[in-house]
C-alpha cells in the first residue's frame, strides 16, 4: 500500500538525524553524571573514560539537604499513596456520575470538567494557609491529601468517559442476582476498569512524581522533600559540580523512564488525554 | 454518597480556594498578621508595577513564541513519521519521552548546556565560532530564548502525538488519492491534509497555550528568574510575592490576572480556532 522509494529512505534519514539531535541533553546528562570533577570541566563532552559511578553514590548519599535516598524514599511513599487514593476515591465518584443519567450527575460531570481547567495559582494560597492550620504543611498525610484533592477532577473525568461507554449489562446481571451497590462495583465493575485504571494511574503517578511547585510550597525546609524540590535545593548548595548534579538527575527520570519503556502506549494515551490544562 | 469523597476534592481544593484566593485579591494580607478589605489597591498597584509589566510581557512573548514552534515542530514530525518509515515506532517513543520527564530535573540539563562553561558554548568553540559564545542566561537579551528552547524540546512529542491522532483518523484512501492525482506535495497538504487536521490543531494549540502561560519550573532552573528580572514570569511572581516576600494579598491580585489572563487567551483562541474549523 505505501510505496517505500528513494523519497521515503531520505525522508527516514533525515527524521533519524533529527532524532539524534533531539537526544544530545540525554548524552549530556549521561556523560556528564560518570565525570570527575576534573573531566566535567576539562572535556565535559567526551565518553567518560572510565565511568566514574561514585557520582551515583555520592548523589544518592549526600545529595540535597539529606540524601537522595530519603527524597527518593518520599517522592516513592506521597506518589504511591496519591495514586491509591485517586483510584479508589476517582472511579466510586465517576461510577455513581455515569451510572445517573439525568441533570444533576451532568452538572456534576460538567463541574469536574470546569475544575481541571481551573488554574492552581491562585487556589495554592488559601490552600496553604487553610492547611498550615491543620498541621498538614511539611509532612506526607498533607502532600497526599493536597495531590489527591488537585488531581481529582482529572482523575474523575477520564474514568466517567471510560465508564460511559462500557454496558451496564453486567452489572444488571449482578444486580438482579441480589449484589449491592458496592458489591457489584468491587466484583464486576472494577475488572472492567482495568484499561482506564493503568492509564490514569501511570499518568497521575508521573505528575505527582514530577510535581515542583505545590511541593515546593509545601515541603521545603520539611524533612519530606520529593526529588525535584531536593535536586533543586542540591543544586544550589553544590554550586559548579555539575557531574552529582546530572547523577542526580539522572536518579530522579530513572523510575519514570523505566515505566515509560514498558508502557509506553498507556503513558501517550494518558499524557494526550489528560494533560491537566 | 459513594461519589462523596471525589465531589469534596473538587469543591475543597478546587471552587472553595478560587473563591477564597480571589477574595484575598482584594486584601493586603501578609500571610501572618489579619487582612484587611482595600479594595482595588493591589490592583492599581498591578498597573504600576514595572516587574509586573514586564513579568506579563515575558509570560505573552514566551508563550506566543513557544505555542507557534512547538506546534509547527510537531506537526512536521508527525506527517514525517505518520506512514511508511520503518522507524517510526521507535522514533515515536523517543521524541515524546520528554514529556514525561520532571520539568524541574530536564531544565537542569539545558542550564548546565546553555552555561559559560557548558556543551553550547564547547560546541561553537569546537567548529570555531568564538564569536557566537555567549553567557546565554546571564545575557538579558538571551536569557528567555534559553527557557523556549528548553519548553519546545520538551512539549514537541506531545503536539506530535496530538497531530499524529489526527492524522491516523484521516483514511488511507484520502490520503493515496491525492498521491495518485499527481498533485505536488505542499499543495496536497495544504488543501487536503492540513483542513482535516483542524481539530487536532485547535486541541494542540490549546493545550500548549496553556502550558506555555503558566510556566515556572524552567524559570526557577534555567534563570532563576534573573538576570535581574529578564526572565520573570507572572508564575514567578505569583511565588515571589506571595511565598518569598510574603505579599500573600499582593500575591493573590497577580494569580488572579494570571488566571484571567490564562482563561481569556485560551478561550479566545478556542473560539478562533472553532470558527476556522467550520470554514474550512
Amino acid at each position: 500500500m505505501h510505496r517505500y522509494g528513494r523519497r521515503e529512505l531520505f525522508r527516514e534519514l533525515g527524521l533519524i538525524v533529527a532524532a539524534l539531535i533531539f537526544c544530545l541533553p540525554f548524552y549530556v546528562l549521561v556523560a556528564v553524571s560518570l565525570k570527575t570533577d576534573v573531566q566535567t570541566y576539562t572535556e565535559p563532552l567526551s565518553l567518560p573514560r572510565p565511568p566514574h559511578w561514585s557520582n551515583y553514590s555520592e548523589a544518592w548519599n549526600t545529595g540535597g539537604d539529606r540524601g537522595l535516598v530519603h527524597s527518593f524514599q518520599s517522592s516513592l511513599i506521597i506518589t504511591l499513596t496519591s495514586v491509591v487514593v485517586l483510584l479508589v476515591l476517582g472511579s466510586l465518584g465517576a461510577y455513581t456520575i455515569a451510572r445517573h443519567s439525568g441533570a444533576f450527575s451532568n452538572t456534576v460531570y460538567v463541574l469536574f470538567v470546569v475544575g481541571i481547567i481551573l488554574p492552581f495559582h491562585l487556589a495554592l494560597i488559601p490552600l496553604f494557609v487553610a492547611m498550615r492550620h491543620l498541621g498538614l504543611v511539611g509532612n506526607y498525610a498533607g502532600m497526599i491529601v493536597l495531590n489527591v484533592g488537585l488531581m481529582m477532577p482529572l482523575t474523575v473525568f477520564l474514568y466517567t468517559g471510560f465508564i460511559r461507554a462500557l454496558p451496564r449489562d453486567y452489572e444488571e446481571a449482578a444486580r438482579v442476582d441480589g449484589a449491592g451497590i458496592l458489591r457489584t462495583y468491587a466484583r464486576v465493575v472494577i475488572p472492567l476498569l482495568w484499561p482506564i485504571t493503568a492509564t490514569v494511574g501511570l499518568l497521575a503517578g508521573i505528575v505527582v512524581w514530577n510535581e515542583f511547585f505545590p511541593a515546593l510550597v509545601f515541603l521545603s525546609g520539611s524533612r519530606y522533600q520529593t526529588l525535584p524540590v531536593a535536586i533543586y535545593s542540591f543544586w544550589s548548595g553544590v554550586g559548579e559540580r555539575w557531574n552529582l548534579i546530572m547523577a542526580g538527575i539522572a536518579i530522579a527520570v530513572a523510575p519514570v523512564l523505566v515505566f515509560y519503556v514498558f508502557a509506553q502506549r498507556h503513558l501517550i494515551r494518558g499524557f494526550s488525554a489528560g494533560v491537566k490544562g | 454518597m459513594l461519589a462523596l469523597p471525589a465531589f469534596l476534592g473538587l469543591v475543597l481544593f478546587h471552587f472553595v480556594p478560587v473563591a477564597v484566593g480571589g477574595y484575598f485579591a482584594f486584601t493586603d494580607w501578609s500571610l501572618t498578621a489579619p487582612s484587611h478589605w482595600v479594595g482595588f489597591q493591589n490592583f492599581r498597584e498591578v498597573l504600576h508595577d514595572g516587574t509586573v509589566h514586564a513579568a506579563l510581557r515575558h509570560t505573552l512573548v514566551l508563550a506566543v513564541c513557544f505555542v507557534v514552534a512547538v506546534n509547527a515542530l510537531g506537526l512536521a514530525l508527525a506527517v514525517g513519521l505518520n506512514r511508511a518509515v520503518k522507524s517510526r515506532h521507535l522514533l515515536r517513543a523517543l521524541f515524546f519521552a520528554p514529556v514525561a520527564l520532571s520539568p524541574l530535573a530536564i531544565a537542569f540539563i539545558w542550564r548546565w548546556i546553555f552555561d559559560t562553561d557548558g556543551a553550547l558554548n564547547r560546541l561553537l568553540r569546537d567548529v570555531g565560532l568564538d564569536s557566537l559564545q555567549r553567557s546565554w542566561f546571564a545575557d538579558p537579551q538571551w536569557a528567555l530564548w534559553t527557557v523556549f528552547v528548553a519548553l519546545v524540546w520538551q512539549y514537541a512529542g506531545l503536539a506530535m502525538v496530538l497531530y499524529l491522532a489526527g492524522l491516523q483518523a484521516i483514511s488511507d484512501d484520502v490520503y493515496e488519492a491525492t498521491l495518485v492525482d499527481g498533485a505536488s506535495a505542499w499543495l496536497r497538504f495544504r488543501k487536503v491534509v492540513l483542513p482535516l487536521l483542524a481539530p487536532a490543531v485547535t486541541v494542540s494549540a490549546t493545550m500548549t497555550l496553556i502550558i506555555g502561560l503558566r510556566v515556572f519550573d524552567q524559570i526557577l532552573a534555567i534563570t532563576n528568574r534573573g538576570p535581574v528580572d529578564a526572565t520573570e514570569t507572572l508564575a514567578t511572581q505569583v511565588y515571589v510575592q506571595t511565598w518569598l516576600d510574603s505579599r500573600a494579598g499582593y500575591g493573590a491580585a497577580v494569580a488572579l490576572v494570571l488566571t484571567t489572563l490564562i482563561a481569556a487567551l485560551a478561550l479566545l483562541q478556542l473560539a478562533l480556532l472553532r470558527m476556522n474549523e467550520q470554514r474550512l
